[in-house]
């Protein structure tokens, strides 16, 4: 079995890597980010944590080049495209499922838990009456106990509006960017895409700012009750995956810069820009669900 | 399937360049492989040994029990041995058990040349030694390992000391492991099929598979969630699961559940696909209802994303709730009286030989149908009301991950140790291993059936009196099997050292591709995808 036959229809051409260091580099780096984050909980120094934070990093840099150079060696062809679509596309429905507990967190509590405290949903007398037959609610709220004390409630107009438009936006030029990769106009392609992230680190900035406003002059903290709890743990995850996607879109116009994409060999590109739409979604989500309702 | 490609030549340069190198030597090969049939033997010594681990913890538990009153260990430690033996077992011997399975198998099965993405095979399995170092080493920290069970539940879950970002990150790093290993797993069935290898033409361990995988990355990103809201309730002030602030502890248990209850899919599904595979084998005749298993095993997977709240009947959800997940539950037994039907109809008027594999099948079949029908009395909510945290639901768990899962695992490993180690296994041993476990197995769980019923509350580690006799019984039968188990470990490494050198097709019966190249199957097989007829998929 150790003989390739040449001219099977598709002998061979699936391309199987030899040994990588970069997985157990990976490995390594992941346990010591793990390990230094629970020392870090636990008050510990957070030197570990770096250090785990920098293999992976290493990690990430070697094991993309290694891919890249693959790619650009002719190594992979459809069949692995393929893989790497598949691969892709369920990446992002893990992603989706990870956003749904959050946003599941955030209807439950609104649709079941605050009414069952305050009395006005009927199944659930006792809860309101035993344990703060005072409470009633209005959402955004904080909850009976008033944790983290009195605060103001980010409205969906101002900031958050014009984020909704930034993102908007760059999800209509990461498109153009992508009519210009398959025309092979190359200047299209590296506009649209450094509009594309710049639109992007545009948005995380302004979150920055949104956030610096909640916690300085709002009052609005993730102690803020379970409105400040869904507000930023929802928010924050998304702005963390808004810089990943940013930071794939910056490897990306790098790549495009140095020429490495054709009209037919791309995926990287296109993996980048699933990513982009996909952030793109949970934010109209976010912007309905958390500002707006 | 089939691909022709521009750079055609490029490829194959680069691959045969692999072929005239050897795998590296010593311990570099297994730290940088990418070889699914070296990761999958690592997947599996890994299991095994967490299988130990956690069966060191259970006899712990059985030993304290074996008794009434306190003898034998601290009541925190005993709590801390229930939590981690849970965890242990699941993520750490039955998971890895099934994605070593699939990483041996499925390429084989599907006449792929490999997994579709080699390098990440090698991260979702290095992850694992990592995250369980990181979960074992709890148990030696200030205060100990966590003691709340394993679902986590808060308030108590969130009193556990140092060790709680620990267990949290451990966790996470098990999913991301887990998700990784089931991209890579659907990439491989959907896109490595060799030429004529159809849907439904599929062994129906990769079929069994695909929906697991699937199952998998719908639900551990939710229990990804679900302890993030843990950690950031514990360390960051959030309100998740804090009524005073408007939060909800049982909120944790719905998020929980709904990973829950298709992880106790993700934990049987592959196991009614190895069944599926042994029992045509040794019955000599194809499987019944081919077709119809598929689908039954898609409405299972379907169906365990809706019946998660029947592990929360007494938390005092609405009348509604209560009435539709406990029909939805029951409805669960539609799909799999399929399967149970499937099997007796393969085996009815088979010519049927006893080898060990398919000894542990049957047992699979008969034992895991006890649970089966226990889940049944379960899932009826005014009497889970009164079966709620008794040892009558530990009994019905352990008859389906017991004699259910763990039997699978250990058919599959005899069925399948020939065309892994090119030897025969002793077959004397393993019947010996096969009748000390099925014995070892009811005794131990049989009676605690009647101890749930009588009102014995699980997760205690003393009791009132009336519950002695059982309560030794079982412990006696944890012994017999626990101790058991060091005969298949033997088995298994008599068998890698040597013994009757194994054919490429050691079973008369047996169907499939993986029995077309030599015993033991060569470090790497189906470089040129066979041609699968109708008549080959049909035999």
């Amino acid at each position: 079995m150790s003989t390739t036959t040449h001219d099977a229809p598709s002998a061979g051409s699936y391309y199987v890597p030899h040994s990588s260091p970069w997985p157990i580099i990976g490995s390594v780096g992941l346990f010591v980010t793990m390990m230094g984050g629970a020392n870090l909980l636990n008050g510990h120094a957070p030197t570990l944590l770096y250090c785990g934070l920098a293999v992976l990093i290493v990690m990430m840099i070697g094991w993309f080049n290694n891919v890249i150079r693959e790619s650009q060696a002719g190594l992979y062809s459809p069949q692995m495209d393929r893989s790497f679509r598949w691969g892709m596309s369920w990446f992002i429905f893990s992603e989706v499922m990870f956003f749904a507990a959050f946003f599941g967190a955030l209807f439950y509590a609104r649709d079941y838990a605050l009414p069952w405290l305050d009395g006005t949903s009927a199944s659930k007398p006792m809860t309101h009456e035993l344990l703060w037959p005072t409470f009633e609610e209005r959402w955004p709220t904080n909850g009976p106990g008033r944790v983290g004390g009195t605060f103001e409630v980010m409205g969906p107009w101002g900031l958050p509006a014009l984020n909704t438009l930034i993102l908007l936006s760059s999800g209509a030029t990461v498109t153009w960017a992508h009519w210009g990769l398959l025309k092979g106009n190359r200047r299209q392609l590296c506009l649209g895409l450094a509009a594309t992230v710049g639109l992007g680190f545009l948005f995380v900035a302004l979150q920055a700012v949104e956030y610096s406003h909640a916690y300085q002059h709002m009052n609005l903290t993730l102690g803020s009750g379970i409105y400040g709890s869904t507000f930023f743990m929802l928010t924050g995850f998304h702005g963390a995956h808004v810089t990943i996607g940013a930071i794939m879109l910056t490897v990306m116009l790098l790549r495009s810069l140095a020429g490495h994409f054709t009209p037919e060999h791309h995926f990287a590109f296109e993996a980048a820009a699933w990513y982009w739409h996909f952030v793109d979604v949970v934010w109209l989500g976010l912007f309905v669900f958390v500002y707006w309702f | 399937m089939t691909a022709t490609t521009a750079g055609h030549d490029a490829v194959h340069d680069g691959h045969d360049h692999g072929h005239e190198h050897a795998p590296p030597r010593g311990l570099w090969r297994w730290l940088s492989t990418t070889n699914h049939k070296d990761i999958g033997t690592m997947y599996l010594v890994l299991s095994l040994t967490m299988f130990f681990i956690g069966g060191a913890m259970a006899l712990v538990i059985r030993a304290e029990l074996f008794r009434p009153g306190l003898q034998l260990v601290e009541p925190m430690f005993f709590n801390q041995m229930t939590t981690m033996h849970a965890l242990v077992m699941i993520f750490g011997a039955v998971m890895p058990a099934f994605v070593g399975l699939a990483n041996w198998l499925i390429p084989m099965m599907v006449g792929a040349p490999d997994m579709a993405l080699p390098r990440m095979n090698n991260w979702s399995f290095w992850i694992m030694p990592f995250a369980f170092a990181l979960l074992l080493s709890t148990l030696f920290m200030d205060g100990g390992g966590p003691a709340g069970g394993w679902t986590l539940y808060p308030p108590l879950s969130l009193q556990t000391g140092a060790a709680f970002p620990f267990v949290i990150l451990s966790i996470h790093m098990m999913g991301v492991s887990s998700v990784m290993g089931a991209i890579n797993i659907i990439a491989t069935i959907l896109n490595l099929r060799a030429p004529g290898m159809t849907l439904m033409r599929m062994p129906l361990f990769v079929w069994t598979w695909l929906i697991t995988a699937y199952l998998l990355i719908a639900v551990m990103p939710v229990l990804a969630g679900a302890v993030t809201m843990l950690l950031t309730d514990k360390y960051f002030g959030t309100s998740f699961f804090n009524a005073a602030g408007g939060g909800d502890p049982v909120m944790f248990q719905h998020i929980f559940w709904f990973f829950g209850h298709p992880e106790v899919y993700i934990m049987i599904l592959p196991a009614f696909g190895i069944v599926s595979q042994i029992i045509p084998t040794f019955a000599r005749k194809p499987l019944f209802g081919y077709a119809s298993m598929v689908y039954a095993t898609a409405s299972i997977a379907f169906l365990s994303f809706i019946v998660w709240g029947h592990h929360m009947f007494t938390v005092g959800m609405p009348l509604a709730g209560e009435l539709f997940f406990m029909y939805a539950t029951m409805l669960i037994a539609v799909p799999t009286g399929v399967k149970v039907f499937n099997w007796i109809s393969t085996m009815w008027r088979g010519s049927m030989t006893f080898e060990t594999p398919m000894l542990f099948a049957i047992a699979f079949v008969v034992l895991f149908t006890i649970g089966g029908f226990s889940g049944l009395m379960l899932a009826i909510a005014p009497a889970d009301f009164q079966y709620q945290d008794t040892y009558f639901v530990v009994a019905h768990f352990h008859y389906v991950l017991v004699p259910g899962a763990v039997f699978s695992i250990m058919a599959a490993a005899y069925y399948w140790l020939p065309k892994w180690t090119g030897h025969m296994y002793d077959e004397k041993l393993g019947r010996l291993h096969f009748w000390c476990s099925a014995i070892g197995v009811n005794i131990l769980f049989f009676p605690q059936h009647f101890l749930g019923l009588a009102g014995m509350p699980r997760r205690i580690p003393d009791y009132a009196l009336q519950f002695a006799e059982f309560n030794m019984i079982s412990s006696i039968g944890a012994f017999i099997f626990g101790f058991s188990q060091l005969i298949f470990l033997w088995v298994v490494i008599k068998c890698v050292r040597g013994g009757e050198p194994a054919p490429a097709k050691p079973w008369e019966g047996a169907h499939g591709l993986e029995w077309t190249v030599p015993s033991p199957a060569p470090h790497h097989t189906f470089q040129t995808p066979p041609q699968i007829t109708e008549a080959e998929a049909h035999s």
